[in-house]
């Protein structure tokens, strides 16, 4: 097991290494110039060589590679002397528009997408195995036939569609809950749920039902198998056969496309953001997009990736607590 | 599927592949046909756009300011319905947005199928290429699509468009992004199934008779795998079309006056309360594009199913 987790670690380190290699290749080499970006109108000769200089593009690339990997290891600084800007480990980088580190930046708002996207996976995970399990037990009665037709409808309805919708009918017309914005749950945890409510099922509506149809077909299979039969003939109850013999086996795959399905995960909720007008991270990186603040962006895409990939790592992990084939293996 | 219909010696049905079997099998499923006559509709409304909005002497670029109030809100029913206007008119602007609906179908088609098309050739090309000729190269491009597999690509495509200079077109731009991230699903079936494939009798037979790596991989191996490429092109077009329109939904997309109906969605949020036919519409539009191309998209995996069974 430990030999398991080492080379998953190993693995997750390389590949950071090689996403951090490529966002700088891709967002720093190309012509999109940060000092030229940042030097204003009019832009004289020397404030250019000074605004290089500040931000350490006049370098050679590999420097700037360099200087860009080391401060997200140990933090860097930028210019020197009084006008120095420190920017702490782990640094993605330095907002010049905004004066603030990008690591900054994003703890600042994390906690409105955090909230929107963890509360959004719980409810799916559970609505998607429930549905699929009850559908799988009771195939082709009308709750199996339903779950399904959600199922496709769920796969083609866009999320801000039916953000739209429900809070035109649940906001709006029943005026039940909030039409949009966050409360900060230290604030008022009553309304910080209200609040997410709409996002969280809008988003899980979308997934539970792909998740529905894909516990069901694992379902129907490991319900077929010998040891169920068997573990019904000892005698079990059949709550605990569905459940520690069917569901253990069935729950696999879905572990596995929920791994997948972090990313989609995080621009899921980089939609809801707009549509339940939240200032969170996505709402973020579109406004530096607009106000070309690029920094700001290669700093957030790279944390992203890096979160999406460390996920990734701890699901991996998780797998090989559900899988006892996996430590097998390794 | 008649049990006589066997591959050689070996008792095991035969897929039935052709054109004519699976189109026929397409057909008599309902939600499919349906399915298909949905995208054929679409498709011919992107093709006749100006003549479709011709009938009302409509485009959508007129600014029609007097349909408007003074708050910026059409005026009458539904958001300005009238025989001139039969979805009604943009708030602020006024102008047609049955136009502006049946013109936004281009872009959607447009991005949705190249986007796809790119996806697809270079996922076949490594799916085949990793799948048969294996080794190091297959266990780097594997690791590759392991890591693209979970990524935020919402996430990088919007990083992008910052990057882009202002001069390149949009609309390829989006092609490109968009389908640069799709390939990896489709090249890791095409490379299960190939994987399955290279050890057949016929590869072996090919390759004695002195094919080489690349022909026997290509004009041998890659036609088996013809009918899963199809299935997987079909899903994966509704899900390219929505990536266009999220882009365009965030405003990062394809950039205005071109019609777009994420770009019209995003638009609407501030006016779902007073002219919620203004979201509908061309949420419909994309709605239904996109459940078309699904529902198609499973009844050919039902026809090509080996097993013929329906789940």
């Amino acid at each position: 097991m430990t030999r398991f987790v080492l080379q998953r670690l190993a693995g997750m380190l390389l590949v950071l290494v090689v996403i951090a290699v490529i966002s700088f290749a891709v967002f720093y080499l190309l012509p999109a110039n940060p000092a030229q970006l940042s030097c204003g109108k009019p832009c004289t000769p020397e404030n250019l060589e000074r605004a290089k200089e500040f931000m350490g593009t006049n370098l050679p690339w590999w420097e700037q590679l360099g200087a860009f990997l080391w401060g997200i290891v140990a933090g860097r600084s930028f210019g020197t002397g009084d006008a120095a800007i420190s920017c702490a480990a782990p640094c993605f980088g330095y907002s010049f528009q905004q004066n603030a580190s990008v690591t900054e930046l994003i703890a600042s708002r994390f906690p409105v997408s955090a909230s929107i996207a963890v509360g959004a996976a719980v409810l799916w995970l559970l609505l998607g195995v429930a549905g699929g399990v009850v559908s799988a037990l009771r195939r082709g009665t009308w709750i199996d036939r339903g779950v399904m037709t959600l199922a496709i409808a769920g796969v083609s309805a866009p999320s801000y569609l039916v953000g739209l919708l429900a809070i035109l009918l649940f906001g709006f017309t029943l005026q039940w809950l909030p039409t949009g914005g966050y409360v900060p749950l230290t604030e008022d945890p009553l309304q910080w749920l209200l609040h997410l409510v709409l996002p969280w099922c809008t988003l899980a509506f979308i997934s539970a039902a792909i998740y529905a149809r894909l516990t069901r077909g694992e379902m129907i299979e490991s319900m077929g198998q010998d040891y169920i039969r068997t573990a019904r003939a000892k005698g079990l109850r059949e709550p605990r056969v569905v459940v520690r013999h069917g569901l253990r086996n069935a729950i696999i795959p879905v572990v596995t496309i929920f791994g997948l399905d972090l990313g989609a995960l995080l621009g899921g909720t980089v939609i809801a953001e707009k549509v339940f007008s939240m200032q969170g991270l996505g709402a973020m990186l579109i406004d530096a997009v607009h106000t070309l603040d690029l920094q700001l962006v290669v700093g957030f895409t790279l944390f992203s990736a890096f979160l999406i990939v460390v996920a990734n790592a701890v699901v991996d992990l998780l797998y090989g607590f559900v899988d006892p084939r996996v430590k097998a293996a390794a | 599927m008649t049990v006589a219909n066997t591959v050689e010696g070996t008792g095991i049905p035969s897929r039935r592949t052709g054109f004519v079997p699976v189109t026929r099998a397409v057909l008599k499923d309902p939600w499919a046909a349906a399915g298909a006559v949905i995208i054929v509709v679409f498709a011919l409304v992107a093709v006749f756009a100006p003549l479709l909005t011709a009938i009302t002497g409509q485009n959508p670029y007129a600014y029609h300011l007097d349909l408007l109030d003074d708050s910026g809100a059409p005026v009458g029913f539904g958001g300005g319905i009238s025989p001139t206007h039969w979805f009604g008119v943009e708030p602020l602007t006024g102008r047609d947005l049955f136009s502006i609906v049946v013109y936004g179908a281009r872009i959607s088609l447009l991005v949705g199928v190249s986007a796809t098309v790119l996806s697809v050739l270079i996922g076949v090309v490594v799916g085949v290429t990793t799948g048969f000729f294996g080794g190091w190269y297959d266990r780097v491009a594997s690791r590759v699509v392991d890591v693209m597999f979970g990524f935020p690509v919402l996430v990088f495509m919007i990083a992008l468009t910052a990057i882009v200079p202002a001069a390149f077109p949009r609309p390829l731009f989006m092609i490109l992004v968009i389908g640069f991230f799709g390939w990896p699903s489709i090249s890791r079936v095409v490379r299960g199934q190939v994987l399955s494939l290279r050890e057949r009798a016929f590869v072996t037979a090919s390759t004695a008779m002195g094919a080489g790596g690349w022909r026997v991989a290509f004009a041998e191996v890659l036609p088996n795998v013809s009918a899963t490429i199809i299935v997987y092109t079909t899903i994966m077009v509704p899900s390219m079309i929505g990536f266009e329109a999220a882009l365009s939904f965030l405003g990062v997309g394809v950039p205005p006056p071109t019609p777009s109906w994420g770009r019209t969605i995003g638009e609407a949020v501030g006016w779902v309360q007073i002219t919620p036919m203004y979201l509908v519409f061309p949420g419909a539009a994309l709605f239904l594009i996109t459940l078309a191309f699904n529902v198609l998209g499973d009844g050919l995996r039902d026809a090509l199913d080996p097993k013929g069974t329906r789940r």
